[in-house]
């Protein structure tokens, strides 16, 4: 009976938190004058004009793909850097390996208006501004430190038996790493890719700040919506629900790994 | 399980600290730099001192601010941590019911979160919105543009609805790493679900609780995007959070220096609450001596 309850709570506590997101695939499917002009529980003239200008207007499709770009650049060099620091935080005693674990995480505290001018300096200086490394570096400073502390709590949670069973059987460290430790850590790569994912996708402060034309993300382009005539809703809407659809697929690939869960021994 | 010694473990840590540093430090410098100068131009700057962080402490719109992000974060930690943890508790360990339900949590986390405020302006209207309609269709009179109370309403249960999957995520996470062999045991035992929850599922999920109490106090004292485009800080400056108001400073005013010293207290707020946080939550519900980080 008690199990009963609260998949009815469950299922209440989904229909609500999808009310929004209906709401925005309701917008999407009506042109302006429609939503703005009256109420309407479901599109009573549904017209497919917003997802056909995105898919045929290059100014807006461009910018799923630079997007996409830049998201998939800062995953990989997130998981790339963290995999080998996370190992050392959870296997090893080193000299400041607490303050530099705590270092770590307060690069998340700072308002990220505060990094705004610095980056845009630091990167012009490079030449990078307007390409798709600048976006995937600047987003590191986020993404790094959340995925070396999930990482680190999956880690945790092998037994060390298994190192040194695979270093007495003869294995180098990085033969070890990759054809026995990893795949035992597949569900925090899964996990970590996701979060990595979808801070660096929604987030849009540096994202707009470094690039102009040739790497504007889809968030950046999204503002444009907003002319002299006032904000173009049902376009917006469209564009919305498209930017729901990557992460989806995302955590559709990883949803096995999550269910499997972490087993956090320290953090 | 004591860890091993061996100072080498820097080299792996190495490629971590040097990008980190890179992204980290220069900026830092800058501010440091900004906030205690006067800055009129290019190359035409005058060395202040402190008098920029004396003039922010003295702030009182600034104080205002403040009281305001605290009384919002608490709230937002009060609901979205609780609420995530029954969501997660409520969740099938396996079936179909397990993809259906993490893939839907996730879709508000997707969204950019400029786009979040904006379909709220309108999920929100009395006139054309499905939540507006519903509460005027109640009786209830709600007006998030023009009455403080109801904006307040609107921005939390907008937080709310965006950033508990985060938290019901990491925790059901945690929840499925807790072998069965304790449930059977509990089982044995006879506890009823309350004691299962307080002294298995619970411990268990301290660490990733850790995760998720200090990413939901970090990312909702640094909230922007989503009041700003919903409310604008208003009505009045009712909703004008610590973030708002710095921006406000630093664009709206064009004062670099009273900005970057701000930047550095909040900064300074953030990392002394995560710190407090960190460290309580490390020991709560263990019984373990401080040090023991086991």
């Amino acid at each position: 009976m008690r199990i009963r309850k609260s998949t009815v709570g469950l299922i209440v506590y989904l229909i609500v938190v999808m009310l929004p997101i209906y709401w925005m695939l309701n917008m999407s499917l009506r042109s302006n004058a429609d939503i703005t002009g009256f109420f309407a529980l479901y599109p009573t003239r549904p017209t497919l004009d917003n997802y056909i200008k995105i898919f045929t207007d290059e100014s807006w499709y461009s910018g799923y793909i630079n997007s996409i770009i830049y998201v998939s650049m800062n995953m990989t060099m997130s998981l790339l850097v963290a995999l080998p620091a996370a190992y050392a935080f959870s296997r090893f005693r080193f000299l400041g390996d607490k303050h530099m674990f705590f270092w770590l995480l307060t690069n998340r505290m700072a308002p990220p208006a505060v990094f705004l001018l610095p980056f845009f300096q630091l990167y012009s200086t490079f030449g990078l501004i307007d390409t798709h490394f600048a976006v995937a570096l600047a987003h590191t400073l986020f993404n790094v430190p959340l995925a070396v502390w999930i990482l680190e709590g999956f880690m945790s949670g092998v037994p060390r038996e298994i190192d040194e069973t695979a270093y007495i059987d003869g294995y180098s460290f990085p033969r070890f790493f990759i054809t026995v430790f990893l795949p035992l850590i597949r569900a925090g790569i899964g996990v970590t890719a996701f979060f990595t994912f979808m801070f660096s996708w929604v987030e849009l402060l540096f994202a707009r700040t470094l690039t102009t034309t040739a790497a504007k993300p889809i968030a950046a382009v999204m503002t444009r919506t907003v002319s002299a005539s006032g904000l173009d809703w049902g376009l917006l809407a469209a564009a919305g629900v498209l930017t729901i659809v990557p992460g989806a697929l995302v955590i559709w690939f990883v949803r096995n790994h999550m269910a499997k869960g972490f087993a956090l021994g320290r953090v | 399980m004591e860890k091993w010694h061996d100072n080498r473990a820097w080299f792996l840590v190495l490629p971590v600290f040097l990008m980190v540093a890179i992204s980290a430090i220069i900026p830092l410098m800058t501010v440091v730099n900004y906030s205690v100068q006067d800055i009129f131009g290019p190359g035409q700057r005058v060395f202040v001192g402190i008098e920029w962080f004396r003039e922010v402490l003295g702030d009182s719109r600034l104080h205002d601010a403040l009281i305001r992000q605290l009384i919002f974060s608490g709230l937002v930690l009060l609901i979205e941590i609780p609420l995530g943890v029954a969501i997660a508790l409520a969740m099938p360990a396996r079936g179909w019911g397990v993809s259906v339900s993490l893939v839907l949590l996730a879709l508000p986390l997707l969204i950019p979160w400029n786009v979040i405020g904006t379909i709220w302006i309108i999920f929100m209207r009395p006139d054309i919105g499905l939540l507006g309609v519903l509460i005027n269709g109640l009786g209830i009179p709600f007006d998030h543009p023009t009455a403080p109370l109801d904006a307040w309403v609107t921005v939390v249960l907008m937080e709310v609805w965006h950033w508990t999957p985060l938290v019901a995520l990491l925790a059901y996470a945690g929840l499925r790493a807790i072998p069965d062999a304790y449930f059977q045991a509990a089982r044995i035992d006879g506890a009823s679900a309350w004691a299962t929850f307080r002294y298995i599922q619970l411990p268990k999920m301290r660490g990733v609780l850790v995760i998720a109490v200090l990413l939901r106090f970090m990312d909702s004292f640094l909230i922007y995007a989503e009041p700003f485009v919903l409310t604008g800080g208003g009505p009045g400056n009712s909703t004008t959070f610590l973030s708002i108001y710095l921006v406000k400073l630093a664009v709206g005013q064009f004062d670099l220096g009273p900005a970057a010293a701000f930047s550095i207290i909040y900064f300074l707020i953030v990392l002394l609450f995560s710190f407090v946080f960190y460290q309580a939550l490390q020991r709560i519900g263990t019984g373990d001596k401080p040090g023991d980080r086991r």
